[in-house]
C-alpha cells in the first residue's frame, strides 16, 4: 500500500548499563511494530520511562551508541529501511522529509543563534537555498505558525521568547522544508493550556494543508483525544494495546489501559478515581512474563509468561491473555526477560 | 463559622532594574489586590496560568514574602502578630518538585522528623513512633525511613513531602502543584491521598494548580487569577458548568477533553499572557477577550455578584467575577 508513510517492524533498542549486577542489558523498546499512513496521526501514549521518546529516536537514528543500539528489527520510511542508508543518504531524509518536534523548546534551541537563522539553516542545507531565500522562507515560516512581527522575531535570540514563542519556533523548524512526516515528542506539555489549544489547532491546520503523516508522542489522554486518528498504548517498552481514537476511549481491553483512562480526572465530572496501584517498573528492573503483571487487578497464572499481541477487531488488538483464543497479531516470539551480558 | 484564612486585598510589586546600567526601573505586579477567604474544612482551588502570580500568593499566606500591601489574618489574628513557630505549626507547605524539595542527603525518616526536632517535639523515642506513624498516615512502609529520595520513585517522594508537611499537625495545607511532576497513575493515587486525609484530619487546603480538571476533582470552590489579579470565584461546580468570566470560558474551552466524541465549541484566545511588566491598563484581561468593551480599557471591574439569584448560602455559595459584563443593571 502506497500511502503508509512509516512502517515500523519489530523495533527493539537495547541500552546497556553498569549496577552492581555487573553490566546488563536492557531493551527500552521491545519488538514495537507500528505504521503511519499519509494524513493521519498516530499517537504513542505512556507514562514516563515507557520507551515513547526513544521510539522516535530510534526511528531517526539517533540514539547515541554508545549505551543504546537498535539490536533488532527495521523502520521503514516510503518502504526504505531507515536503518540500512549509510549516513549521507540519512541526512538527505532526515530533517528533510522526515522532522522532529523535540520536547522542551527551552533546551532544544541553541541560546546564542537568532531563531531566524536556526530556522533557515535546515532550508539551506536541504533545499541548497542561498541565505538570502533561506532567511525570507525562515520568515515566512514563523508567519504560518502564528508569530505577529515575523521579521523582526527571527531577529530575536530564544531567550527573548516565552514558551509559547518558542515552541512555535520548534514547529517551524520542523516544517521549514515540508515534511511528510512529522515526530512530535510532547509538543505541548510545557505549554499552558490556551497556548497548547492555538499549537494543536496550528498542527492539525498543517496537516490538512500537507496531507502529512503525524506520530505523536506525548502521556496526556486529552491531546490524543483531540488530535489523532488511532492511539497505540505503551507500557515498559512494549505496544501493550492500538485502536481506533474512538473505540480506545469507549472500549479499552488492556488492563492498562483501562487503568489509565480511570486514572484521569475529568472536567466537570466529580468521581472517584481509581488509580492504578504500584509503579512503572524499570527498563533494568522489569518482571517476568507480562510487565504489568505486578500492577494488574486480573492477573492469573498464564501472566507468568509474556504474552503476544491479539487481533480483537479492525485496527484494535491488546498484549493481554485475557484475550486467548482472538487471531494473534504478532507472531510469537516474546521471550521472558534475561540478563544478558553487553556484549 | 468564623473564616480560618482572611486574605484581604494583599499586593506584593517586584522590582527589577533593567537598560543600560539597571538605570531603568520597572515594577512588576506579582499579586495585586487579591482577596479570598478560606473556611475551616474546606478546599479552594486557585488557578491560573504560568506567571499569574499563584506560588507568590502562597508565599505571602505562609508569610514567606513580606506584603507591601493589604492583610493576611489566621483565625482572626493578623500573621505578623503570631509567634513565627506557632504560625509554623498551624500552616504547612507541600511544593510542586519532589525531585528537589527534599534533601537528598537525608533518611526519609529524618526528613519527616525534621519539623519535630526543629520545634522541639517529643523526645527522641516519641519522635521515632511519630515519624513512622506519619509514613503509615500517608500510605508508606515504615521500612522506607531507611531510605534516601534518591531510591524512591516519584509518588513515593510526594508522599514523604506531604508527611513532612503534617508532622506539626497543621490545620492550613498549602499544596503548590503537588501532582503536576508525576504521572498520570500515580497523579490518582496522591491526589486520593489527599482527599482522604482532608476527611480524616479535617485539613484545609488551598490547592494550586494549572489543570482544571485536577481542581474540580478535589476543590469545593475555585478561585481564578490572571496576572496577579482574581478574576472569578466560584463553587467548582457551578465554575466548570457555568464560567462567567470571558477569561475562565476561554480557559475551561481550552483544557483538552479525554474524550474523542466530545463535541467542542473552542473559544479562541487570541495573543499571549502579556509581560506582568508592563500590564494592560483596565481589566488586564482586556487586550485578549472577546468581549472587550470600552470601560474595560480604563478601569479595573470590581468584584460583581453572579450567583444566579442573588442566594444567601454563605460564603461556600459566594460568586463572583471582576468583569464589566456582570455590572447589574
Amino acid at each position: 500500500m502506497s500511502d503508509i508513510l512509516l512502517d515500523i517492524r519489530g523495533l527493539t533498542t537495547a541500552f546497556a548499563a553498569h549496577t552492581s549486577a555487573g553490566g546488563v542489558v536492557a531493551k527500552a523498546v521491545d519488538t514495537v511494530s507500528l505504521t503511519v499512513r499519509q494524513g493521519e496521526t498516530l499517537a504513542v501514549v505512556g507514562e514516563s520511562g515507557c520507551g515513547k521518546t526513544v521510539l522516535a529516536l530510534s526511528v531517526l537514528g539517533l540514539i547515541p551508541d554508545p549505551p543504546g543500539r537498535v539490536i533488532a528489527g527495521q523502520a521503514l520510511y516510503r518502504g526504505r529501511d531507515l536503518a540500512a542508508m549509510d549516513e549521507a543518504e540519512l541526512e538527505g531524509v532526515r530533517g528533510n522529509h522526515i522532522a522532529m518536534i523535540f520536547q522542551e523548546p527551552m533546551t532544544s534551541l541553541n541560546p546564542v543563534l537568532r531563531v531566524g537563522e536556526q530556522i533557515a539553516e535546515g532550508y539551506r542545507l536541504h533545499k541548497g537555498a542561498s541565505r538570502a531565500e533561506a532567511d525570507e522562507r525562515a520568515v515566512e515560516m514563523l508567519r504560518l505558525v502564528g508569530i505577529p512581527n515575523p521579521a523582526e522575531r527571527a531577529q530575536s535570540y530564544p531567550f527573548e521568547l516565552s514558551g509559547g514563542m518558542r515552541q512555535r519556533v520548534m514547529i517551524a523548524m520542523a516544517l521549514v522544508n515540508d515534511p511528510d512526516l512529522l515526530f512530535a515528542d510532547e509538543p505541548t506539555t510545557a505549554l499552558d493550556v490556551t497556548i497548547q489549544a492555538q499549537i494543536l489547532d496550528l498542527m492539525r491546520e498543517l496537516q490538512q494543508r500537507r496531507g502529512s503523516g503525524i506520530l505523536l508522542i506525548t502521556h496526556d489522554l486529552g491531546v490524543v483525544a483531540e488530535t489523532a486518528q488511532r492511539v497505540a498504548v505503551m507500557y515498559a517498552g512494549q505496544i501493550v494495546e492500538q485502536a481506533p481514537v474512538a473505540e480506545l476511549y469507549a472500549q479499552p481491553q488492556h488492563p492498562y489501559t483501562q487503568g489509565l483512562l480511570a486514572s484521569v480526572p475529568r472536567l466537570g465530572v466529580r468521581r472517584t478515581l481509581s488509580p492504578i496501584p504500584g509503579m512503572v517498573p524499570g527498563i533494568f528492573n522489569l518482571p517476568m512474563g507480562c510487565r504489568f503483571r505486578p500492577r494488574c487487578a486480573k492477573a492469573f497464572g498464564r501472566c507468568e509468561a509474556c504474552p503476544p499481541l491479539f487481533e480483537l477487531g479492525p485496527g484494535h488488538s491488546a498484549r493481554c491473555w485475557l484475550f486467548d483464543g482472538a487471531p494473534l497479531a504478532e507472531p510469537v516470539h516474546c521471550e521472558a526477560f534475561k540478563r544478558e551480558a553487553y556484549a | 463559622m468564623s473564616a480560618l484564612l482572611e486574605i484581604d486585598a494583599v499586593s506584593r510589586h517586584y522590582h527589577v532594574r533593567g537598560g543600560l546600567l539597571g538605570l531603568k526601573h520597572a515594577l512588576v505586579r506579582a499579586v495585586d489586590g487579591l482577596s479570598l477567604t478560606l473556611m475551616p474544612g474546606e478546599s479552594l482551588g486557585l488557578v491560573g496560568e504560568s506567571g499569574c502570580g499563584k506560588s507568590t500568593l502562597a508565599r505571602l499566606i505562609l508569610g514567606l514574602e513580606p506584603l507591601d500591601a493589604g492583610s493576611v489574618r489566621f483565625q482572626g489574628r493578623d500573621i505578623n502578630d503570631w509567634p513565627q513557630t506557632e504560625l509554623r505549626r498551624q500552616m504547612q507547605m507541600v511544593f510542586q518538585d519532589p525531585y528537589s524539595s527534599l534533601n537528598p542527603r537525608m533518611s526519609v525518616g529524618a526528613i519527616v522528623a525534621e519539623p519535630l526536632v526543629i520545634h522541639s517535639m517529643g523526645t527522641v523515642v516519641e519522635r521515632r513512633a511519630k515519624t513512622l506513624s506519619l509514613l503509615r498516615t500517608v500510605g508508606l512502609d515504615a521500612d522506607m525511613a531507611q531510605r534516601y529520595p534518591h531510591q524512591l520513585s516519584g509518588g513515593q517522594r510526594q508522599r514523604v513531602a506531604v508527611a513532612r508537611a503534617l508532622a506539626l499537625g497543621p490545620a492550613l495545607l498549602v499544596c503548590d502543584e503537588p501532582v503536576s511532576a508525576l504521572d498520570v497513575s500515580i497523579q490518582a493515587q496522591v491526589l486520593l491521598l489527599l482527599q482522604d486525609l482532608r476527611q480524616r484530619l479535617g485539613l484545609t487546603y488551598l490547592f494550586i494548580s494549572h489543570d482544571l480538571a485536577v481542581v474540580g476533582q478535589i476543590c469545593d470552590r475555585v478561585a481564578v487569577m490572571y496576572l496577579g489579579r482574581l478574576v472569578e470565584l466560584a463553587p467548582a461546580a457551578a465554575l466548570i458548568s457555568k464560567p462567567c468570566h470571558p477569561y475562565t470560558r476561554a480557559l475551561l474551552s481550552a483544557v483538552p477533553v479525554p474524550d474523542p466524541g466530545h463535541a467542542r465549541t473552542r473559544e479562541h484566545l487570541v495573543g499571549e499572557l502579556p509581560s506582568p511588566l508592563n500590564p494592560p491598563e483596565g481589566c488586564p484581561f482586556h487586550p485578549r477577550c472577546p468581549e472587550v468593551m470600552d470601560i474595560c480599557r480604563r478601569e479595573f471591574p470590581p468584584a460583581f455578584d453572579t450567583s444566579s439569584s442573588g442566594a444567601t448560602g454563605g460564603i461556600s455559595e459566594t460568586r463572583l467575577a471582576h468583569c464589566w459584563l456582570h455590572k447589574p443593571g
